[in-house]
């Protein structure tokens, strides 16, 4: 290729030869910036101005409210308790289910479906108030056994006790526990739709090197296909994570009472401060949220291995927003 | 027959659907020997090799690998179908080289190597990793065993490959196509290390493009069109002097591919 004369090149030249040199160009000017700043800072200081003026708050009131004992216990029990036990029974059903769903057995696969029809169908509220009040179908405690071995030895003329175990049902399918097995129910569904769409996005050849291997099919699913499909999984399930965090409120419906908003709410009620409690459960939200982004953000870089870490990207897309700011702004 | 052929296929059939695309293919590899599928794209020759290693199910025919009925046995005249746990233990004896080198992606180079051994064989770690080290030593990779495989070109993949499915220590080695997802530079890499596996006396099925290797490494080279072996013999003699047309035609049009990929390069 030849060089264009450095007579028709604009600008300053270059080293000694003529030949153009580094760029030391005028950034664009960006007035939308400008202006995007003066909004957002009128609107941040009149936001402010209510949060540190406004008699009605009662700041000190919010703080002692969030650090009550029963809130407290609330908080470890229902709350997080409550999240990451339904979350890990939701994740295992989920990833069970979403196997089932990919498998070659019909029967499993028509469970599976079945499943999610059901319980995805179902508000958690709901759900939570029936569990509540399924206890009745078994006063005397519910009976494991042969299902309907009783009816089949009566129309034999026999007596028979089909029964191996009894549990008691109000133990089961109330308080802490009933919560975490209900919430856990729901979320089993969603999960099961993240993880058959995590798995089908490993490459089929994945499937074929590993067998080509001998591995068998469980192995290739253990080894190979499910630790690739978590990197598609880990994202929404973070999601999912923080939504139950916020659907453990609707555990009162079971009726669950040590969990944290409840327990604010009896507090905002006794002393007539209903705002101020908002405004401590607001805080207290915020403060979980943002613990389990960190949590999400450690296990993508940990299934990311391998792939070029996506979270390293979005934060040096970040970096590069604000550096344009900055740019823009000067 | 003298030796007795490690791969014994007889009548192959297999359909997709109503596309009929192996149409009783015959084919005996013995021991040791080195044996290059040649023919246009379309013609079956993938579909064949996954038939030896099961990826794909035949409608007909028979395939005898070792000695053993491939994925059925055979009682009284009547063929049982076997378990799935038994159809992977005959897959261990042959390893198989990918097109698309279907490396696992989160797993080093190292790993990929030691995953099948320690977690098919039950071979203990130390001595999975040991023996990684010499194969990844062997198809000159020893410095990269800690990369993962998006860390390497695709000549490196491949040849990470062709070191994982030798850890299973298979009895034979099927390569699908192992150099056309490379760029020009980087296929030498991968065939000398096929060359040297040959020397060394693999078996091995390659289905290829490179009429050159097939010429200089291949024992034998089949020529397979339409589903159907059309031609085969000693691999001088059927790239020299193919007797038939559709050999002569296909030889010809690849000559001519590669003396246009050779024109820049000059
Ligand atoms: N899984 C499949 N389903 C349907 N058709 C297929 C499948 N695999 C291969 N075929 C068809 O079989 C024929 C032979 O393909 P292939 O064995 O890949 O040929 P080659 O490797 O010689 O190019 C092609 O027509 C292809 O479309
Ligand atoms: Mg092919």
């Amino acid at each position: 290729m030849s060089s264009t004369p450095a007579s028709t090149l604009p600008g300053p030249a270059g080293e000694g030869d003529g030949r153009p040199g580094p760029i030391h160009a005028v950034p664009v000017r960006r007035p939308a910036v400008w202006v995007s700043v003066v909004i957002t800072t009128i609107v941040v200081l009149m936001v402010a101005d209510v949060l540190v003026t406004n008699k009605n708050i009662h700041w000190p009131f919010v703080f002692q409210a969030m650090i009550q004992s029963p809130v407290i216990r609330g908080l470890l029990l229902g709350t997080l308790l409550g999240t990451v036990g339904s979350m890990a029974l939701g994740v295992v059903l989920g990833i069970t289910l979403g196997v089932m769903r990919l498998s070659d057995n019909w029967v499993l696969r028509w469970v599976s479906w079945v499943y999610v029809w059901f319980f995805r169908a179902i508000p958690r509220y709901v759900l939570l108030s029936t569990m509540g009040v399924l206890g009745y179908l078994w006063p005397k405690g519910l009976e494991v056994g042969v299902p309907f071995l009783h009816q089949v030895a009566g129309w034999f003329g026999g007596e028979l006790d089909p029964y191996i175990t009894t549990v008691n049902a109000n133990h089961l399918f109330v308080g802490l526990l009933g919560g975490i097995l209900g919430l856990g129910l729901s979320e089993g569904a969603y999960m099961a739709e993240i993880a058959r769409a995590g798995i089908l996005s490993v490459d089929q050849g994945q499937h074929e090197a590993a067998h080509a291997l001998g591995m068998s099919k469980s192995t290739t699913m253990r080894r190979i296909v499910l630790p690739q499909a978590m990197r598609v999984i880990v994202p929404p399930t973070g999601n999912e994570a923080v939504g139950m965090l916020k659907d453990t409120s609707l555990l009162v419906a079971l009726p669950v009472t040590a969990e944290m908003f409840y327990q604010l709410s009896a507090i905002g009620n006794r002393e007539f401060e209903p705002f101020a409690i908002s405004v401590a459960a607001i805080l207290w939200y915020l403060i979980l949220g943002s613990v389990f982004m960190a949590v999400q953000a450690w296990l993508e870089r940990r299934y990311g291995r391998g792939f070029g870490s996506r979270t390293a990207t979005e934060w040096g897309a970040a970096a590069r927003v604000l550096g344009r700011l900055n740019a823009g702004a000067r | 027959m003298s030796t007795p052929s490690l791969v014994h296929a007889v009548n192959v059939h297999k359909s997709f659907g109503r596309n009929e695309v192996l149409k009783g293919i015959d084919l005996d590899v013995s021991s040791g020997e080195v044996v290059c599928l040649l023919g246009p794209s379309g013609s079956g020759k993938t579909t064949f090799l996954r038939c030896i290693n099961q990826l794909e199910k035949i409608d007909g025919g028979r395939i005898w690998v070792d000695g053993e009925l491939a994925g059925y046995v055979e009682k009284n005249g009547r063929l049982y179908t076997l378990p799935d746990k038994a159809i992977a233990a005959q897959r261990r004896e042959i390893g198989m080289v990918f097109q698309r080198f279907n490396l696992f992606p989160h797993k080093t180079a190292l790993e990929n190597v030691t995953e099948a051994p320690t977690k098919v064989k039950g071979q203990s770690r130390a001595e999975a990793t040991k023996r990684a080290h010499e194969l990844l030593e062997r198809v000159g990779l020893a410095e990269r065993a800690d990369h993962y495989p998006a860390q390497l070109s695709g000549g490196q993949q491949q040849r990470v490959a062709i070191a994982r499915a030798l850890a299973m220590d298979p009895k034979l080695m099927l390569f699908d196509e192992p150099t056309s997802a490379l760029d020009p530079e980087l296929v030498g890499e991968v065939l000398r290390v096929m060359r040297e596996l040959a020397d060394a006396g693999m078996t091995m099925i390659v289905v290829t493009h490179e009429v050159a290797f097939a010429r200089d490494v291949a024992d034998r080279v089949v020529f397979m069109d339409g589903g159907v072996v059309v031609e085969e013999g000693p691999a001088a003699q059927v790239i020299r002097n193919p007797e038939h047309e559709r050999t002569r035609a296909f030889l010809s049009r690849i000559r001519s591919q590669e003396e246009q990929h050779e024109v820049p390069g000059a």
